[in-house]
């Protein structure tokens, strides 16, 4: 029965980070939705009805604020594979659980690693806007790229995405180093051709491409800074899909003003969009992306199906799949 | 910092010429070098006729490949004196289409055993032609083929990926939140039809492949099974089920007459409305108003070219006015270590022509 369903309360249906129509289906077969406006309106209301909250593009944000008005909370479940966003112990402390969807993303998201890899090795960007320029004549000769065909990649974080970034990479005849906090196996390691570099240091040396895929932790926040710019070779090109603060984005507008490296490539910022007189938007050796890195039809859905799966699971005292213990 | 890498790059090609030439490369003390270039000058070294050294031609790095083999004229110094100059120049080096290979050029070059060209495409040569005034032909296959399809792999994500209107919106002024709507297609596990499977087509399908796609191809003559299995790649006798079952179709042909508008109205609307067009063939291979046609009526999802016919196109042109067409401007190769490898096969090729010998890669006339 419909009444029967549990409620889950979410940001909004539409507009900039609600959830897609397609997506509230998947939702409502299992759980009678409030949006975030509406429970506003009236808290003692929805609020001791609310049993999951479904995180969308970092909204409702679980603040406590928030959290105090849904006793009956049981989940907060998160879309994406970042949980950087949420105080796990304390949302644990009032005996609500916390899931994300991990996997999921990791094939789309390596799929633009390797689009931001590629458009600025290959001056994707200028080469399109000569090509459009009211005033170009001819063919430019100079427009001159770096090879990505046999270059060295250079993988930081080897969980799921970064392995999939290294199988790519490996299609390209690159010579793939990978940095993690543990090793992969060798089976693993020989499916994509990958060398570990237990030294950071040695792979920010060696590597043409510096990809960051790691997730955010209080470890990895500025793992990139001046230092580890000054490492990495002159003719290189750090690409980040992880998360804008593993970067110093100072050191990081210092080292492409300067030639350190020879350019970046972003999906992430912090924050999310930067301001409008940023540093980094008038340096021509910057790709950015506006956090599109799961930006594909079927990784929004299986991303929902998945964060409903979780709620369900919750609710029903059931172990809940991907969820996330804190550390 | 530049110019190390450049050190690094001519380093390597010349690993595997003689001893003296090694030397030569090693040291790069001004002075050494000028004494090394007053030798070279004073050897009987056939002369070749180039367009130019500098940013419209040769980078000087390119330059220093060719001088040890010949004495070389620029187009502009031998228009100065052609009855002086023209009947020394043995080779003919063409880069980027220039100099222009014409009758009336030929004509003055009584002496001139090849035409080299720097690049796998001989479209824009007359083939038969030159082979019948005792001239060969060479192109540089081979060591294109890496650099032209990482450009259609580059292409095809751009494209699927939006990655030139993802930064046009990250940095616009008017930018207040990040946007929900730029929403891709999936690249990952989708359907890459190859149309042309020579040596660029295949190095696409290993890319493609990569990205778990599932791939298709379309050939004149079908591959080894082995080569099919290596790539995971199916062969499409029919080019219609390849256009049909598709999510991204790429060109990697030559221009012949038979390739000339293969992928016309009929084509373009076999394939899927979410599909995506990329070209790093020649832009005759497209009929350009069939595509213009199919693009704004969401016949297909939207195009990515590197090569469009003419280049440039004219600037009031409906394609660069496209939201869903991505266009570089034909630069498949344009990667200093490509540029490199093409002048030396330009040059082998002219030096065993020159010398009556087999040229590596002669083109002759189908």
């Amino acid at each position: 029965m419909e009444q029967d369903k549990p409620w889950a309360l979410i940001s909004e249906v539409g507009g900039d980070c609600g959830l897609l129509e397609d997506h509230l289906d998947i939702v409502k077969r299992h759980f009678q939705v409030v949006c975030y406006q509406d429970f506003l309106q009236n808290p003692e209301l929805h609020g001791p009805q609310v049993q999951a909250l479904l995180m969308w593009r970092y909204y409702p944000e679980a603040q406590p604020a928030l959290l105090r008005m849904l006793p009956s909370l049981k989940v907060v479940s998160s879309g994406g594979t970042g949980v950087d966003h949420l105080d796990v112990s304390f949302i644990n402390g009032l005996g609500v659980k916390v899931s994300n969807t991990p996997g999921v993303v990791s094939r789309a998201t390596a799929d633009l690693a390797m689009g931001l890899l590629l458009a600025s090795a290959r001056r994707i960007l200028e080469g399109h806007l000569v090509a459009r320029d009211p005033e170009t004549r001819r063919i430019p000769l100079n427009l001159v790229g770096t090879d990505v065909s046999g270059a060295t990649l250079g993988i930081v974080g080897m969980g799921d995405t970064g392995f999939n970034i290294a199988q790519r990479g490996h299609g390209f005849e690159m010579d793939v180093l990978y940095h993690n906090r543990n090793r992969r196996s060798l089976e693993d390691e020989q499916a994509v051709g990958a060398t570990f570099c237990q030294n950071l240091d040695e792979l920010l040396r060696r590597s043409d491409f510096v990809v960051l895929a790691v997730r955010l932790t209080s470890e990895t926040t500025g793992l990139i800074g001046s230092r580890e710019l000054e490492l990495m070779k002159p003719t290189a090109t750090l690409v980040n899909i992880s998360r804008g603060q593993v970067v110093d984005q100072d050191a990081l507008v210092q080292a492409l003003r300067s030639g350190t490296i020879r350019a970046a490539a972003l999906d992430v910022t912090h924050p999310e969009p930067l301001p409008r007189d940023h540093p980094l938007f008038s340096l021509p050796n910057v790709l950015i992306t506006p956090h599109v890195g799961a930006n594909t039809p079927s990784t929004g859905g299986r991303m929902v199906e998945m964060m409903v799966e979780s709620a369900v699971a919750a609710i029903r005292g059931l172990p809940v799949p991907n969820e996330v213990k804190p550390n | 910092m530049a110019c190390l890498c450049y050190l690094r790059c001519v380093r390597k090609l010349w690993a595997p010429a003689q001893a003296s030439q090694r030397l030569k490369v090693a040291n790069l003390h001004r002075s050494v070098h000028q004494l090394q270039h007053k030798k070279v000058m004073a050897e009987e070294k056939p002369w070749a006729l180039i367009s130019e050294v500098g940013e419209q031609g040769y980078l000087e790095e390119m330059a220093d490949i060719i001088k040890p083999h010949f004495h070389i004229i620029s187009h502009k110094d031998f228009q100065q004196n052609p009855q002086l100059h023209g009947p020394k120049i043995q080779a003919l080096l063409l880069w980027n289409g220039f100099p222009v290979v014409e009758p009336s050029l030929l004509g003055l070059l009584p002496s001139l055993k090849v035409v080299a060209n720097g690049g796998v495409g001989i479209d824009h040569l007359d083939v038969p032609y030159i082979n019948s005034l005792g001239v060969k032909v060479t192109n540089t296959p081979g060591v294109v083929s890496n650099a032209t399809a990482d450009i259609g792999m580059a292409l095809l994500l751009a494209s699927a990926r939006k990655v030139v209107e993802g930064h046009q919106v990250a940095v616009d002024p008017k930018t207040t939140h990040i946007p929900q709507c730029l929403m891709g297609v999936e690249v990952s596990e989708s359907t890459l039809g190859i149309i042309g499977m020579g040596h660029i087509g295949y190095k696409i399908a290993q890319r493609g492949k990569g990205f778990d796609m599932k791939i298709l191809y379309h050939n004149r003559s079908r591959r080894s099974v082995e080569d099919e299995q290596a790539v995971g790649a199916t062969y499409c006798e029919n080019m219609d089920d390849l256009l049909k079952e598709s999510d991204f179709v790429m060109l990697a042909v030559n221009l012949t007459p038979e390739t000339t508008g293969l992928i016309s109205h009929r084509q373009l609307s076999l394939m899927k409305p979410t599909a995506t067009l990329v070209n790093v063939s020649r832009g005759l291979v497209v009929d350009q108003d069939a595509l213009v046609k199919a693009l704004q009526s969401g016949t297909i999802r939207a195009a990515a070219l590197d090569v469009t016919y003419p280049e440039p196109l004219p600037r009031d042109h409906p394609l660069l006015g496209l939201p869903n067409v991505l266009i570089t401007p034909h630069v498949g190769t344009n990667t200093l270590t490509t540029s490199l490898k093409m002048v030396q096969q330009m040059v082998d090729n002219a030096v065993a022509a020159v010398k009556g010998l087999t040229a590596p890669n002669e083109v002759k006339p189908k």
